[in-house]
């Protein structure tokens, strides 16, 4: 992976928008035939369809659907979404995903903004070497630690079912990338500034928190971003160190779906009111999340 | 870690550009750092440092490293989880293994989502991409709608398709038999000859968003005046796309299929939803081997050998594919436009001349 991210093209915090945009709309190939609107509806439908029969099968009773699967509700049942949302489980899951999200989110953003300053604003010997060990992280995927992490967090540290015991792991596996994407934005920004924080007698720690901090937001909402979704997405973990009331959405779907695998209609109201905050989510900062993805991989 | 900075002024990079701004530092700032003389300041920087770097550092350490390192301990011992580790067997549990024939078809399992993930989505991804590249109404929303399921949680889009898929009373076996096909009776997922690959094709499904939305910002990165160019040359539109947006395309396609390797060796969350690495065995993976080995059998030193085991392919496959594939593409980018540019002009020239 070390090719991907030591891209010094990449700069995730150039979102889309701007004026790049305006300037590359293609003007030459016009092809709105109709094929092409045909393609792309079929596209959109598979895409879609899941999602929607999902929804929309939460709208129905079990005798619907088992009768005509592919129906459309008819008519409209509400009790399948009332149940959910009255279920004290439901917001239990789902205050347990939001806390582990954010103390994930906020341990990453912080502590690998911390690391990218000094590896992209300071001169000093050992520099890349110590950035290769970030890069290095990238490397060993979840799975190889997954159950020796299981019981140092379970028996050496006692934080088995604790929200901070399942996202300081998190945070952990995220920081390699969020060090990788932050270092060349904190680089690219310009010198001057600093220098003039400097000249008027700011010390380099001030300068990173009243300077850079401000100054780097795009560059941390798209690491933050990336950090709350994956950790809102998130299953294995949580599913090894979460029990009982401490369980995320994504345990909770996939437990409700065994449990009451006969219902079929509750389990689509509960999966999709569960993916409901990710969507939102994507859909308010899909810039930044776009601009992140790309810029991790720009070629 | 001695380094080459002794005076505050100069630890500012790029400093020595201006000379007159040079001087006014160079005068306020050994004010600012309270008369600390060149090594206190060395040390000071050395702390702001290790300060700034710690951590980030101990938290990687804790629970990346240390874990690492515990997994290859486990995996020299057989320990079901009591006591301590005495039990000391060298090598055995990779004998044991290596030499289990679910772990032997887990790789093979890996292996066919690794390549099928990519033989299927670099297509697709590609001539959706293309499609979405042209001028019409409502693309910004196509966009977004297709990227939907990358952002859903994989348990949530594999709770979703379990529903879809359901033995009978599915939608996808009313489907099946409505074209006139029988469907299995044990539903797609409980019949070993098509479990994998319907969870292939669920995969496809889940990720197809992201290839397509890589390939397509590649594709707007393209120069317009290649566009122009070939226009005004009488280059249809396939033309243009396959002599010049999609060669200018490989280095996003290289670096997409790496990560897609390396997200389909670790293969988890899907499978275990939909079909727990079932039905016998047919979908595991080592994923799913080695947290089987661990969380229901106890196993501890063969999930640890498995652990060990799927880093290291992880890893092989990683350095090959850096190696022979991506290796090209570390050379800077004006050089392949210029390529491409050459390859354009001359076609066209030979085109005009043939004319």
């Amino acid at each position: 992976m070390a090719t991907v991210t030591l891209d010094p093209l990449a700069e995730p915090g150039n979102g889309s928008g701007g004026p790049s945009r305006k300037q590359r709309r293609r003007s030459t190939f016009g092809g709105g035939n109709l094929w092409v609107y045909l393609i792309a509806l079929v596209v959109v439908a598979i895409t879609v369809g899941p999602v929607l029969y999902g929804a929309l099968g939460g709208f129905r009773s079990n005798a619907q659907l088992a009768d005509k699967p592919a129906g459309l509700p008819d008519p409209w049942v509400w009790k399948n979404y009332a149940g959910v949302l009255n279920n004290p489980s439901f917001w239990q899951y789902a205050l347990n995903s939001t806390m582990i999200a954010i103390i994930t989110t906020v341990v990453t953003v912080v502590f690998g903004l911390m690391a990218a300053y000094p590896l992209a604003r300071y001169q000093f010997r050992g520099r890349e070497a110590l950035f290769m060990v970030f890069v290095l992280g990238l490397l060993f995927p979840a799975a190889v630690a997954i159950i020796p992490l299981f019981i140092i967090i379970t028996r050496n540290l006692q934080m088995a079912n604790t929200w901070w015991g399942v996202a300081l792991p998190q945070a952990a596996f995220a920081l390699p990338m969020t060090v990788v994407i932050l270092r060349p934005f904190l680089m690219a920004l310009p010198k001057e500034l600093e220098e003039a924080a400097l000249i008027d007698g700011a010390s380099r720690i001030g300068i990173f928190w009243r300077v850079l901090m401000p100054l780097s937001a795009p560059g941390m909402i798209t690491v933050g971003v990336l950090a709350f979704v994956t950790s809102w997405n998130a299953y294995l973990l949580p599913l090894l160190l979460l029990q009982d009331k401490m369980r995320t959405l994504p345990l909770g779907v996939a437990d409700f779906s065994t449990e009451h695998s006969a219902d079929t209609a509750g389990v689509l109201a509960f999966t999709t009111l569960a993916m409901i905050p990710a969507l939102v989510l994507f859909l308010a900062f899909q810039r930044r999340l776009v601009s992140g993805l790309q810029g991790a991989v720009k070629g | 870690m001695t380094h080459d900075v002794t005076d505050p002024a100069r630890a500012v990079p790029g400093h020595a550009t201006s000379g007159t701004r040079r001087t006014a530092s160079v005068r306020r700032a050994p004010g600012g750092t309270k008369g600390a003389g060149p090594s206190g300041d060395t040390w000071r920087k050395r702390l702001e440092i290790l300060v700034f770097v710690t951590p980030a550092l101990a938290l990687i350490a804790l629970f990346v490293a240390w874990p690492i390192i515990t997994a290859v301990r486990f995996s020299v011992y057989d320990w079901k989880g009591f006591g301590d580790l005495t039990d000391f067997v060298g090598l055995e549990n990779y004998a044991e293994v290596l030499g289990d024939e679910v772990f032997r078809s887990a790789v093979a399992h890996n292996a066919v989502i690794v390549v099928g993930s990519i033989l299927l989505q670099l297509p697709l991804g590609v001539a959706i991409a293309l499609l979405l590249n042209r001028r019409m109404r409502g693309q910004g929303l196509l966009r977004t709608i297709i990227f939907v399921p990358y952002v859903l949680a994989e348990v949530i889009a594999a709770v979703v398709w379990l529903q879809l898929l359901q033995p009978q009373y599915g939608f996808v076996d009313a489907l099946t038999t409505q074209v006139g096909l029988t469907p299995p009776d044990q539903g797609w997922l409980g019949t070993p000859e098509y479990a994998l690959w319907i969870v292939l094709l669920v995969l496809t499904w889940k990720y197809l968003g992201l290839a397509v939305l890589l390939f397509l910002a590649a594709m707007q990165g393209v120069p317009e005046e290649l566009y122009e160019a070939a226009q005004l040359d009488g280059a249809s539109w396939w033309q243009t796309q396959r002599q010049i947006t999609i060669p200018l395309l490989g280095p996003t396609m290289r670096t997409w299929a790496f990560l897609s390797m390396i997200g389909s060796i670790q293969c988890f969350d899907m499978i275990w939803v939909l079909t727990q690495g079932g039905p016998a065995n047919a979908t595991a993976t080592m994923a799913t081997y080695l947290i089987d080995e661990g969380t229901k059998r106890h196993n501890y030193g063969i999930a640890g050998a498995a652990s060990v085991i799927l880093f290291v392919i992880a890893f092989a496959m990683a350095l090959a594919y850096q190696v022979l594939v991506l290796r090209r593409d570390t050379q800077d980018d004006t050089k392949r436009y210029t390529r491409a540019e050459s390859a354009l002009v001359g076609t066209l020239f030979r085109k005009r001349k043939a004319a």
